[in-house]
């Protein structure tokens, strides 16, 4: 008698796919810590972070207001003798995408990215995701951040799991997709590579695997960053479809995220060293880039009230 | 109903025709600046001996040059010691072990022992660099691993120093008298931790000598010695390089001599010192097995291959030189290895972000250089990373050979540099039987998710360390030492602790 435990399901998957180590992970982050980014390479690593930020508001108290002053936050970060670069997207509930539009207009470099599919847990049906899908996209999203069904993957229905992004990917229409994996809740490594697999095999070039939503309490760290990045390595050498990655919640300072880069430099190479390839999702991440930024151009670090340190104010 | 599913999707898009196959670029889009270590190793232009508690000049009045590999400059001058400057050390540690140490009860040698490892750790950067400096290797790693470890060893032997008498239950471990020691120049200073933390914890007294190329962190720790208060005579060092050496060994002296080194030099001393009383322990070459099984986490083992084989540019006598695939993921496993190796940081050691440094000095990188030209000409596949090499210094590439088979001399000799030979098996028994089949057997590495075959692999390798899903981890609680020509006696732990005794 054959085990058709979900157990026995996830088992066939990490035979496929392979498992991972998290001690030999953790080791091979901390070296990313060790780098030392220094001067130039410092200068660009800040800008390059800076050009990846998916500018995040996601509270229940967004208002337009807030949204629009988001906006000018994504357009223009700061003072422009500094030299900051426009971030990637600005990332706002789909009720917001509209008023997100309006205050960025049409002709612009900053993307709107909008969570839907009933963020964060996901936990509505499925006609009813869709639907907010398609609402997001038809009131100007550019792009969709989706969350995976967990109770799905966990249960081993990996087919009720894929079909359902498959869904997604077609009411995104032209829209670019991030496939958001929660990471907290998948808990193992093993999970997150898995996981990275099956959602890679039914997305497009272009669109993304991400960590997590922000809700939870374990978000983006540099050892489920590694695991995806290598999942997205494995994927791309066997394939040639080159997914991008988005890791969000939890970097907060500009060193965290050089660390990030680093990871980046080191497993994928030059070619995911854009925004077209990797994001983060943040907020506050965003001041000290640019007062470390500052930093470099003045060799002084200015006072925290320069760069409304709060995400809350912009 | 799953798994219908799952084989539907699993119908995955070959790469598409027309492109060309995937590859990954690390190139120079974001290329690091320099980041070099600028802590001042205070170096003095010459350094003396160190005999009874001074620093004095070689009776001959003769120095030699020590020089920087990384760039080949001059970076002091060292004493050379003749007989007569070895007869002066061990009359000294004689005396101090006649008149001071041994009778100094062990709660009060430990606090010298103390002293030493928080001295150490309070000039830590400084001792870093001056290891960098005079032996080639990356600041990360002395500053992440040499120096600390060393300092924990010494802390780690004071607390054994007062409880002595637990050391052999119903027995009486008694000091063996004076010692003398040889260490290699792979890890200058921690190899002299190793050697005289548990000899001074125990209540014997030392003449040591350390590799000709890097003695400056010896003498160093000299002046921490001279810090600490130690009574003069316990400890003393003598440089110079293998005529100095032999002295040391051969003096009638010593109840004990303690080598670590090669095994060719090992086998000389265990030739002159056959017939007498003398105790020994001996820590000399291996050619250890990494053996990857097909069910291993694969990134994590190809990061422990990494490990084993290019820490320290590869001068570890336990380092991971053989490779042993499991044939279903050979070509996985060396296109992984491939990939991570490109982007391995090669040259200055002072470097912050230096992954593979400086190769000690010019006969070494002349050795390895020899051996990777037989690699070629025997017929194994050559892989190495394009990275720039610095024009001045020592420095060799990181190496791959793969298609190796057992009789090739990559495959035998222990060639201590960053070269990684690789072969493969089909079952546990033949990964068993290629990994013993080696004159070495000092460690051994396993990559599997299945624990039972952990155990086993544990129990049939031949090899004084085995590693489980990770490789190079030391701790001075820990045992270390071979078997078969790469020695015996053990290093770290208790079992460290019995070769400094008697027991009575």
């Amino acid at each position: 008698m054959f085990v058709k435990s979900p157990q026995a399901a996830l088992r066939r998957l990490f035979d496929e796919v392979g498992t991972v180590d998290c001690v030999g992970v953790e080791e091979r982050v901390a070296k990313y810590t060790t780098r030392s980014i220094k001067k130039a390479s410092k200068v660009w690593g800040l800008k390059k972070a800076v050009s990846m930020v998916d500018l995040t508001t996601l509270e229940g108290k967004d208002t337009p207001g807030k949204v629009a002053s988001l906006c000018q936050k994504a357009l223009q970060p700061h003072d422009p003798e500094l030299g900051v670069p426009q971030v990637a997207a600005v990332c706002v509930y789909p009720a917001m995408v509209r008023h997100a539009r309006r205050a960025l207009g049409s002709d612009t470099g900053v993307r709107i990215a909008s969570v839907a599919t009933a963020f964060p847990s996901g936990q509505a049906p499925l006609k009813t995701r869709l639907a907010e899908v398609r609402a997001a996209v038809a009131d100007g999203a550019d792009e969709i951040d989706m969350v995976i069904n967990r109770g799905a993957f966990l249960a081993g229905d990996f087919g009720e799991m894929q079909d359902e992004i498959a869904a997604v990917v077609a009411a995104c229409g032209d829209a670019a997709l991030k496939v958001i994996l929660e990471v907290s809740e998948l808990e193992t490594f093993d999970n997150i590579r898995a996981a990275s697999f099956l959602a890679m095999r039914v997305i497009r070039e272009g669109d993304f695997i991400k960590t997590s939503t922000g809700k939870t309490s374990l978000n983006a760290t540099l050892g489920n960053n590694q695991v995806m990045l290598e999942a997205i390595r494995d994927y791309y050498l066997d394939t040639g479809i080159a997914i991008g990655m988005k890791p969000a919640g939890g970097i907060r300072t500009a060193k965290q995220s050089l660390q990030f880069l680093t990871a980046v430099k080191e497993t994928l190479g030059d070619a995911w060293l854009t925004n077209e390839r990797y994001r983060f999702g943040a907020s506050s991440l965003l001041n000290d880039l640019i007062r470390q930024l500052a930093k470099e151009k003045t060799g002084a670090y200015q006072a925290p009230y320069y760069f409304s340190e709060a995400a809350e104010s912009y | 109903m799953s798994t219908l599913a799952v084989q539907k999707k699993n119908t995955r898009p070959v790469a598409r025709a027309g492109r060309p196959a995937p590859e990954l670029i690390f190139g120079d889009l974001w290329e690091f600046d320099p980041a070099p270590e600028t802590a001042d190793p205070k170096l003095k232009p010459r350094y003396d001996l160190f005999i009874g508690g001074e620093f004095v000049a070689p009776k001959s009045g003769k120095y030699f040059d020590t020089i920087n590999p990384g760039n080949e400059q001059k970076l002091a001058e060292i004493a050379l010691a003749g007989r007569d400057d070895v007869d002066a050390a061990y009359a000294a540690a004689q005396r101090a072990y006649d008149t001071v140490w041994a009778r100094m009860p062990g709660r009060e040698r430990a606090k010298y022992l103390f002293r030493i490892a928080r001295l150490l750790q309070d000039r830590a950067r400084e001792f870093a660099v001056a290891e960098t400096l005079n032996g080639g290797k990356p600041i990360k790693e002395s500053r992440d691993f040499d120096v600390p470890m060393a300092a924990a060893h010494f802390f780690y032997h004071a607390g054994w120093a007062d409880k002595l008498e637990y050391v052999a239950p119903g027995r009486r471990a008694a000091p063996l008298g004076v010692v003398g020691q040889v260490i290699p120049w792979n890890f200058p200073l921690l190899m002299l931790a190793w050697k005289i933390a548990p000899a001074l914890a125990m209540g014997n007294c030392v003449v040591l000598k350390p590799a000709e190329t890097t003695s400056i962190t010896c003498l160093k720790l000299g002046e921490i010695l001279q810090d600490a208060g130690l009574p003069p005579g316990v400890v003393n060092f003598v440089t110079g390089a293998g005529e100095t050496g032999a002295a040391v060994m051969g003096h009638p002296t010593p109840a004990k001599v303690a080598f670590t080194g090669s095994t060719e030099v090992g086998k000389i001393i265990m030739r002159s010192l056959a017939g007498t009383e003398k105790k020994m322990t001996m820590e000399l070459g291996g050619k250890a097995a990494n053996i990857v099984f097909d069910d291993a986490p694969l990134d994590q083992a190809v990061e422990g291959i990494v490990n084993g084989i290019f820490f320290n540019q590869g001068h570890v006598c336990c380092a991971g030189s053989r490779l042993l695939v499991h044939e279903p993921v050979a070509e996985q496993v060396l296109a992984k290895l491939k990939n991570r190796i490109r982007v391995l940081r090669v040259g200055d050691p002072m470097d912050k972000n230096t992954d593979v440094g400086a190769i000690n000095s010019k006969p070494q990188l002349e050795k390895i250089a020899e051996l990777v030209a037989s690699g070629t000409k025997e017929g194994a596949e050559m892989f190495q990373p394009p990275c720039r090499l610095p024009t001045k210094g020592y420095y060799f590439r990181p190496t791959l050979f793969s298609g190796v088979s057992m009789s090739h001399r990559i495959a035998r000799e222990e060639i201590f540099g960053p070269v990684l030979s690789i072969l493969t098996f089909r079952t546990v028994d033949e990964a068993i039987e290629k990994a013993n089949n080696t004159a070495y057997g000092l460690s051994a590495g396993v990559w599997t998710d299945k624990g039972s075959r952990i155990l086993k692999m544990s129990v049939e390798l031949k090899a004084g360390v085995v590693w489980a899903n990770t490789y190079n981890k030391f701790d001075p609680t820990s045992p270390f030492g071979g078997y078969k020509e790469s020695g015996f006696g053990r290093e770290g732990g208790r079992q460290g602790l019995l070769d400094y005794c008697k027991l009575i």
